[in-house]
C-alpha cells in the first residue's frame, strides 16, 4: 500500500465529490520506466476508493495508435477522460506530492465538469481559437 | 483551463524524472508554467495572470505582463 491510511479517508472523501464516471487512460511500457509500476499502484489505490473512477491501461509501444491519439509520447502518463470526453489533461511521471493532490483536484473537475476557474477568466478564455499547450513542471515535494 | 476551452491542453510534469525536459526549458526552479513554448511564468500565479499569459500565447500581448 502506498497511501496511509489517513490519506486513504483523505483521498475517499476528495473522490466523494464526484459525479459522473472518469476514466484514467494510462500509459506505460514495460522496459526503461522505473515509475510506471508504481503510478500503476497509486492509480489503483485511487480507483479502489470510488466506483466512478476506473484504469484503462496502454502500451506506449504496443498501442500506438492510442498514444498519437492522446499525444503521448513519454511515459508514465496520465490522461483524463470524462465519460467519452477526453479533458486534454495530462500528468507524465510518478503523481507524488504536488502532482498527486493536482491528479485528484483534475478527476473531480472532470467528474463535474466545474473548472473551479472565475467568470472572468472563463470568458476570456473564450478568445482562445487556436491550440495552446501549457506545461506545468513539478517536482515532488 | 482545457475543461474551459477545447482548444488547451493542460500538462503537468514531473520534472526529476526527464532531464532532457529539464534541459531544454532550463527549468533551475518549480513551479515552471511554459506555454506553446513560447511564454514562460515562474512560481506559482495569480489565475488572471495565468488566464493573460495563455490568451496572450497565442494573440496580441494584452497589459498583463508574464514574468520570466
Amino acid at each position: 500500500m502506498l497511501l496511509s491510511d489517513n490519506d486513504r479517508k483523505r483521498v475517499k472523501q476528495m473522490l466523494g465529490a464526484m459525479v459522473n464516471p472518469v476514466r484514467l487512460v494510462f500509459f506505460a511500457q514495460s522496459l526503461s520506466c522505473d515509475t510506471c509500476l508504481p503510478t500503476r499502484q497509486i492509480l489503483d489505490e485511487l480507483v479502489a476508493q470510488t466506483d466512478k473512477l476506473s484504469v484503462d491501461e496502454r502500451n506506449l509501444v504496443l498501442d500506438k495508435d492510442a498514444a498519437a491519439s492522446f499525444g503521448v509520447d513519454r511515459v508514465p502518463a496520465i490522461c483524463v477522460v470524462a465519460g467519452e470526453q477526453d479533458t486534454r489533461i495530462r500528468f507524465v511521471g510518478l503523481p507524488s506530492g504536488y502532482e498527486f493532490s493536482a491528479l485528484i483536484d483534475a478527476v473531480v473537475a472532470a467528474s463535474t465538469g466545474q473548472s473551479g476557474l472565475s467568470e472572468a477568466s472563463r470568458g476570456r478564455l473564450q478568445e482562445v481559437a487556436s491550440p495552446v499547450r501549457i506545461q506545468v513542471f513539478v517536482t515532488p515535494t | 483551463m482545457a475543461l474551459e476551452n477545447t482548444h488547451v491542453t493542460s500538462v503537468i510534469v514531473e520534472a526529476s524524472e526527464y532531464p532532457d525536459l529539464v534541459q531544454r526549458y532550463a527549468i533551475e526552479a518549480v513551479p515552471k508554467i511554459v506555454i506553446n513554448d513560447r511564454v514562460e511564468l515562474l512560481g506559482a500565479q495569480p489565475e488572471a495572470t495565468f488566464v493573460d499569459a495563455v490568451v496572450d500565447s497565442v494573440g496580441e500581448p494584452t497589459t498583463a505582463t508574464p514574468g520570466r
